[in-house]
């Protein structure tokens, strides 16, 4: 099965280890990952600004750059969504503004494809063990629109209890959002910081590591205003834990280079 | 359309306010307890029910409908109404209402009403209207009361006093029923048994007095003409009985059918507002019976922005509403902010998808409000009506930003794409530009790696939004797709 990677751009530019991590564990269990190098932005965050219309060329290059693939795994629920739900309102949107069918013919063959990581794991691949090993004591945050758009379940939550040495603990208030929503964040930055607030003070009660999610973006919020609140916490992106192997106790970061 | 919201101040941008609910521990502790508590309640009511899927479905389905063919069910309520007795009065707007609304009273000889909670009063601003003509209102529903006696503002649609403790309503009943009526007893303490029973003897006096009631309706059946009043403490099916003359104050997209439709509602409503299977008190009432109830009774069909709203594809969802407050006690954002941020009757996530859409976008409030949630998706998965609220704020996201064709007062109009965003809109182009020449991306993403050793913690200016409260995240030696170059070829070159 020839797949994509679409790590999203704000993995791609802040967070690669995740990214690393997304190889290794699809190519340890057999697939052949490619990462085409043409791949920016899903548009996501313009169109929940309110600028859909500028959406619009980003998401024909996603499909421009993705279309020909078997299938499209992204680490991020957002993202994933941004594609899978909003990509075709979008079309439905053009032609309701009398711009004929176009966009929604062009996008229509990205969005049946696109898996975020724990879907493509357990519902395509059929794994819930994926061979790895984490010995630390974690807590899962579902991201919303992971939650609620893709409707992920108990997926992530099959994937760690199968990980060799995780103790999982249950995270109190676990799908209240943490208060990233991307622009919301600096807009209404103070019920923003509030609910992050939230989040990191149910997580720290559970007595765990690391807060585990599969979305950077929320992780980039939750991890920034723990360490401005000194908790001892880490944030993990899930698949850096997926991984992660007997052999490497964390997902490996060799060949980064020195700045 | 110049006279929405009466009385109602110019309100701050919903950020402005919502900085200083964030700050306010008593206020955060209020709204957590009561909102996560009937959430919870709500949740377990609503999980009874194994056809709750359809339940939900069938709902926006009945109202979707009732929408499409608005304009035929009106006038058939109107000729229903009419036939049984009770007079249809047409408003377009808030002013038209109240001016109805203080004739009608006024042609009674009375200078007081007694009120049952409504909506669509509070939207037009009809206690103060009555005010102003000299004319008393008395809010009898107990939460209406606690906030009348305060000289305060409704802060939840179901539950208006959700802001405050019982130690602040005991202060609030020992220092102002007075001023009202009967005064609270001697000693009263905040346990609920002894306010409810403060609220029972003050409200008493005035329900075996009053000879005017002013109420609003959950429904109106078309095909019968009849109204329902769906609610808990029985002060309602006071001001719906007692007086000679009952008026009634309702928005047009209130209507249903028929009375089969009532099926669904009745199950959805309770459990969702209340988390109730069955509400206590459900009123009905059909123009007027000899010997039975009010002697006359006025319906006054209240538009104002309605139909406007009406007219657009995607915000129109907005009027499957019926009031539930569900998506309120679920609300992440109106938990810490408070519903007085909403700067409108109708706060939480859907006050944010209603106002911008009733009143227009042309205040910071109402430009506001769009951008009022983090899109989180909860108000959309308990709404029994299935209003998709993150899609409707998206949808006027854009009409803040990019402006376009809406419909005010009836008429088409293009609206400009508001102020203050110049600097944001400069932003998603030049970003647009760079995600759509990768090689721009890739220069832009080594240019951080490189100079990541002098990138600040904290960012200054309106970078303090963020940087306020949270680190920045540490930029990489080098972006993903460098690593992958060097370590798989680059097979696939930048476009």
């Amino acid at each position: 099965m020839r797949v994509a990677l679409f790590l999203t751009c704000v993995n791609d530019t802040l967070y690669p280890d995740t990214g690393r991590a997304v190889v290794k564990l699809l190519t340890r269990l057999g697939v052949e990952v490619d990462f085409p190098m043409a791949q920016t932005c899903c548009g996501q965050a313009h169109y929940n600004t309110g600028y859909r219309h500028e959406a619009e060329p980003l998401a024909r290059h996603f499909s421009d750059v993705f279309g020909e693939y078997e299938a499209i795994v992204t680490p991020s629920g957002s993202c994933g969504a941004m594609v899978r739900e909003l990509y075709p309102r979008m079309g439905e949107r053009a032609r309701a503004e009398g711009r004929g069918d176009t966009l929604a013919a062009t996008l229509a063959p990205v969005v049946p494809k696109t898996y975020e990581l724990t879907e493509f794991l357990v519902d395509v691949l059929g794994v819930t063990d994926v061979g790895a090993y984490y010995p630390h004591k974690v807590t899962y945050h579902p991201t919303c629109h992971g939650l609620r758009s893709l409707g992920l379940g108990d997926r992530p939550l099959k994937l760690l209890q199968a990980v060799k040495g995780l103790e999982l603990v249950e995270l109190p208030g676990a799908d209240e959002c943490c208060g990233f929503g991307g622009t919301f964040a600096v807009k209404n930055a103070d019920v923003s910081a509030a609910m992050g607030t939230d989040k990191v003070r149910n997580a720290e009660s559970t007595g765990a590591e690391v807060l585990c999610a599969a979305d950077n973006s929320c992780l980039m919020h939750i991890g920034g205003t723990m360490t401005r609140l000194h908790t001892e916490m880490r944030p993990v992106h899930i698949a850096e834990i997926l991984a992660a192997t007997e052999a490497s106790a964390e997902v490996s970061t060799e060949e980064e280079p020195s700045a | 359309m110049s006279g929405t919201f009466v009385g109602m101040p110019a309100f701050p941008a919903f950020p402005v306010a919502a900085h200083e609910a964030v700050n306010d521990q008593t206020l955060r502790g209020n709204l957590r307890h009561a909102t996560h508590t009937i959430r919870a309640k709500r949740a377990k009511a609503v999980a009874e029910l194994s056809d709750w899927a359809a339940l939900r479905e069938a709902g926006k389905q009945i109202k979707d409908h009732t929408l499409r063919h608005l304009d035929r069910y009106l006038l058939q309520l109107e000729e229903s109404v009419t036939a049984a007795g009770g007079i249809v009065h047409w408003a377009a707007d808030a002013d038209e209402a109240n001016l109805i609304v203080t004739q009608l009273v006024k042609e009674t000889g009375e200078s007081e009403v007694v009120k049952v909670k409504s909506m669509a009063t509070q939207e037009i601003g009809l206690n103060e209207a009555l005010e102003a003509a000299g004319i008393r209102a008395y809010e009898t529903d107990l939460a209406e009361l606690i906030v009348q006696l305060g000289k305060d503002r409704p802060s939840h649609i179901l539950v208006p006093a959700i802001h405050r403790n019982r130690g602040e309503i005991r202060e609030i009943f020992a220092r102002e029923m007075s001023e009202w009526g009967r005064p609270a007893p001697d000693g009263l303490t905040d346990t609920p048994a002894e306010l409810a029973e403060a609220a029972r003897l003050h409200l008493r006096e005035k329900f075996l007095r009053a000879k005017v009631g002013v109420s609003g309706a959950n429904f109106m059946v078309a095909d019968t003409g009849t109204l329902v009043v769906v609610e808990s403490e029985g002060n309602g099916r006071m001001c719906l009985t007692l007086p000679e003359t009952l008026i009634s104050v309702v928005g047009i997209e209130k209507i249903v059918p028929t009375w089969q439709d009532l099926e669904v509602f009745l199950q959805t409503l309770p459990r969702s507002s209340t988390a109730e299977r069955m509400n206590p008190y459900t009123s009905t009432w059909t123009g007027t019976t000899d010997g039975d109830g009010p002697r006359a009774f006025h319906l006054v069909l209240l538009d104002n922005g309605r139909t406007d709203t009406l007219a657009d594809e995607v915000g129109r969802q907005a009027l499957r509403c019926i009031r539930c407050s569900a998506c309120l006690n679920v609300c992440p954002v109106y938990e810490r902010a408070g519903g007085h941020a909403y700067g409108s009757v109708y706060p939480g996530p859907i006050g944010a998808i209603l106002s911008p859409q009733l009143r227009g976008t042309a205040s910071e409030i109402d430009a506001s409000l769009p951008y009022a949630s983090s899109l989180c998706g909860a108000c959309y998965e308990v709404c029994p009506v299935a209003i998709d609220i993150p899609e409707v704020l998206v949808h006027l996201r854009e009409r803040v930003v990019e402006g376009g064709p809406v419909t005010r007062e009836g008429n088409k109009v293009v609206l400009q794409p508001a102020k203050g965003h110049a600097a944001e809109r400069a932003a998603m182009r030049a970003a647009r530009w760079t995600f759509t020449h990768p090689g721009a991306l890739r220069t832009g993403q080594r240019l951080a790696s490189r100079t990541r050793r002098f990138h600040p913690r904290t960012l200054p200016g309106p970078g303090k939004a963020w940087s306020g409260t949270r680190d920045l995240p540490t930029v990489p030696a080098e972006p993903f797709r460098d690593w992958w170059q060097r370590t798989h070829g680059g097979k696939d070159g930048a476009k």
